[in-house]
């Protein structure tokens, strides 16, 4: 069993929903992202979500760009993200570590040296965004073969077909984007993503958890009622962009941020 | 290595996933599949609609002017004292550049598709303002994205797109020019995609759009290839073509790809020199990667990142290029070149003063590089250049070069 898998598991059995933070890695600088790590772990995270910088985050709203574009000022490699989770895996091994980014820096550094180094260094899955299951016949089985959960979108415009399709290439879970449109943006209705996930779930026996547009301990409520977990992204990186020159005030802040949510979360399940 | 390509080669491809070869493909995320299926289905099946072919043949003739003449350059021929220069003037299309071929037919795939609203991308403002005008004539919604850098050395341009009722969007992520037009307007189709048509300007972008942007560019081969028959009285010996993201070049070369003797130049922006790397000549000294939703080369640093480029001209500088280019440069179809930013305003120089036609600084580099080729090739030989566009956008930055203030 995978980590992604095992974290998921024992939630379920209690009863309680995945918190999965989103951060892009090198930002504000690649100094302090394995302290940040941890700071997300002690505000509650489940599983992380960490953004590797791109140079065109094509699916990406502007503060996640601005995320990219801060982190690419310091030259944060994906070489020195794997190191990143090398460092934070040295006192966490429990908690699973996502890498989500796009296809090229991937392919630069080559498909098996990345899957290799990534295994090596404690990553536990992939979220290639710009990769659907359809072009990624080289990349997942390099994947699975670590050991490591490739992980795949699923939109408000998947057909029921391709969302069977999507999730037998998927393991650990599958990734709901809960409306049309760029990270960042705010025109989540619940209402609808309830509806979706509960279909999805008579698709697929995996886990969801369900991205974009969750801001609050109100969202993150109301999309947890309904999912196995919730990733919460843009607002994470706005408060580092916030308090980019003081590391120990965006400490402060991004557990004030998260702490609300993981309450809700859990008081869902009592 | 050179293979000779047939018919039956050519028309498998792209295959049913959009690869030429290694090259093409759909790298999008997920939110967009949908639609892109739905373009291809509606596509391939309006290709083999006479009605659907009809219409955009008497659009071409009726509101673009087609066919564009080709013409015999005998005064630049006799300067550079080789090989016969052509020119395909497609400079005189409506809009002035042959841009407009393809929005034609984009804008009437969004109007079989029932869609009110038109998003594209643009660099020098060419596509934009070929966007603006079929959107004011079927009376669309139109979106124009363009890098901030571009609105300020295309100002022409964009108040063109706005006298045509299009609001452009000024784009200052990234590098602030082509690709990251091109972002933002995905981003865009993203979060519009029920009602939104995406024009994408030339043959990049993921499956179908390197596919029905050549389809609708392969009008200029097509026509070069009986006018050359019919007033040269022979098949054209090189095509020379700039390449941006490969429009002009790849409507121009593929109705020649089977014709083993007709040479193929495509010419990228070299800048300031290949070897000062502050160029946009991704087939001459890029890589593979993904970018934009394809596979093909691209200009990128060791970590995968794209890196920023450099040309004299806002409609070359493009880290990347049309996945049919990369495949016809890998089999060894096609030749791809590259010439400098002052090499291209000297052609823009000769072809204004030799000829009385002033290009576009995007069809300066093909003119410079065929001048050049041309004058090793015999008096029997003849080279056709493709007058991609226009020079009047770019008397500003002409101007600027020489120290004068208009
Ligand atoms: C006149 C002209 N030629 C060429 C290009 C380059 O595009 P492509 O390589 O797709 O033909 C442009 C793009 O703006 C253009 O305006």
């Amino acid at each position: 069993m995978s980590r992604i898998e095992g974290v998921l598991k024992s939630l379920k059995g209690q009863g309680r929903k995945a918190l999965i933070p989103f951060i892009t890695a090198g930002d504000p600088s690649p100094d302090q992202t394995v302290d940040l790590l941890h700071t997300l772990v002690e505000a509650g995270a489940d599983i992380i979500e960490l953004g590797v910088p791109f140079s065109d985050p094509m699916a990406d709203g502007p503060v996640i760009q601005a995320a990219c574009e801060r982190a690419l000022v310091h030259g944060t490699s994906l070489r020195q993200v794997l190191g990143m989770v090398r460092t934070f895996r040295e006192t966490n091994t429990t908690t699973p570590i996502v890498l989500m980014g796009y296809l090229n820096p991937m392919e630069a550094m080559g498909t098996a040296v990345f899957a290799d180094l990534a295994a090596e260094s404690g990553v536990d899955g992939v979220l290639t965004v710009d990769l659907p299951p359809e072009e990624a016949d080289e990349v997942a089985p390099l994947l699975t073969a670590r050991n490591l959960d490739a992980i795949f979108l699923l939109a408000p415009t998947t057909s029921d077909e391709r969302i069977r399709a999507i999730s037998q290439h998927s393991s650990g879970y599958v990734y709901y984007v809960s409306f049309k449109g760029v990270t960042g943006a705010s025109n989540i209705n619940v209402e609808e993503v309830a509806g979706k996930v509960r279909h999805i779930h008579e698709l697929t026996a995996l886990p969801v958890a369900v991205g974009f547009g969750i801001r609050d301990a109100g969202t993150a409520a109301a999309v947890g009622r309904v999912s196995d977990g919730v990733i919460v992204g843009s607002v994470l990186v706005n408060t580092i962009a916030q308090h980019q020159t003081d590391p120990a005030q965006l400490k402060r802040a991004l557990t004030d941020l998260l702490h609300p949510m993981r309450e809700a979360l859990d008081g869902l399940s009592s | 290595m050179s293979i000779k390509l047939t018919d039956e080669m050519l028309s498998m491809l792209p295959d049913t996933r959009g690869h030429f070869g290694d090259y093409g493909g759909r790298f999008v995320s997920e939110t967009l599949f949908d639609s892109l299926e739905t373009l291809e289905r509606e596509y391939l099946r309006l290709k083999k609609d006479p009605q659907f072919q009809a219409q955009f043949d008497k659009d071409l003739a009726d509101y673009v002017g087609r066919p564009s003449p080709l013409y015999f350059a005998e005064r630049l021929t006799k300067v550079v004292g080789g090989a016969q220069i052509w020119l395909k003037r497609e400079d005189l299309n409506h809009t002035g550049a042959h841009k407009i071929n393809n929005t034609i037919g984009q804008a009437l795939l969004a109007n079989f598709l029932g869609k009110k609203r038109v998003i594209a991308e643009t660099g020098a403002g060419q596509h934009g303002v070929a966007t603006a005008t079929v959107c004011a004539r079927l009376g669309l919604e139109c979106h124009v994205f363009m890098g901030a850098e571009d609105v300020k050395r295309q100002s022409l341009n964009v108040f063109r797109m706005k006298l045509l009722g299009a609001q452009v969007h000024a784009v200052t992520s990234g590098t602030r020019t082509l690709k990251d037009a091109m972002n933002d307007a995905m981003r865009d189709w993203v979060t519009n995609v029920d009602d939104t048509f995406y024009i994408i300007g030339t043959v990049a972008g993921p499956h179908p759009y390197p596919l029905l942007v050549r389809d609708f560019q392969a009008v200029i081969g097509r026509e070069t290839r009986e006018q050359s028959l019919h007033q040269a009285g022979k098949l054209p010996d090189a095509l020379v073509a700039c390449v941006g993201g490969g429009s002009n070049a790849i409507g121009m070369f593929y109705p020649f790809l089977t014709d083993e003797s007709v040479q193929l130049y495509g010419v990228e922006a070299g800048g300031l020199g290949i070897e000062t790397g502050q160029h946009a000549a991704p087939l001459s000294a890029g890589r593979p990667g993904v970018l934009h939703g394809n596979r093909t080369y691209l200009m990128e640093d060791e970590n995968g990142q794209i890196s920023g480029t450099h040309s004299v001209s806002a409609g070359l500088d493009y880290p990347g290029v049309g996945p049919e280019h990369s495949w016809l440069k890998d089999i060894g179809r096609a030749n791809y070149v590259s010439v400098t930013d002052e090499e291209a305003l000297d052609g823009f120089r000769k072809l204004t003063r030799i000829e009385g036609i002033m290009p576009a600084l995007e069809t300066a580099h093909a003119v410079a590089y065929a001048m050049k080729l041309a004058a090793g090739m015999g008096p029997d030989e003849v080279v056709v250049i493709n007058v991609s566009g226009r020079g009047d956008k770019d008397i500003h930055t002409v101007a600027q070069m020489d120290g004068i203030e208009l």
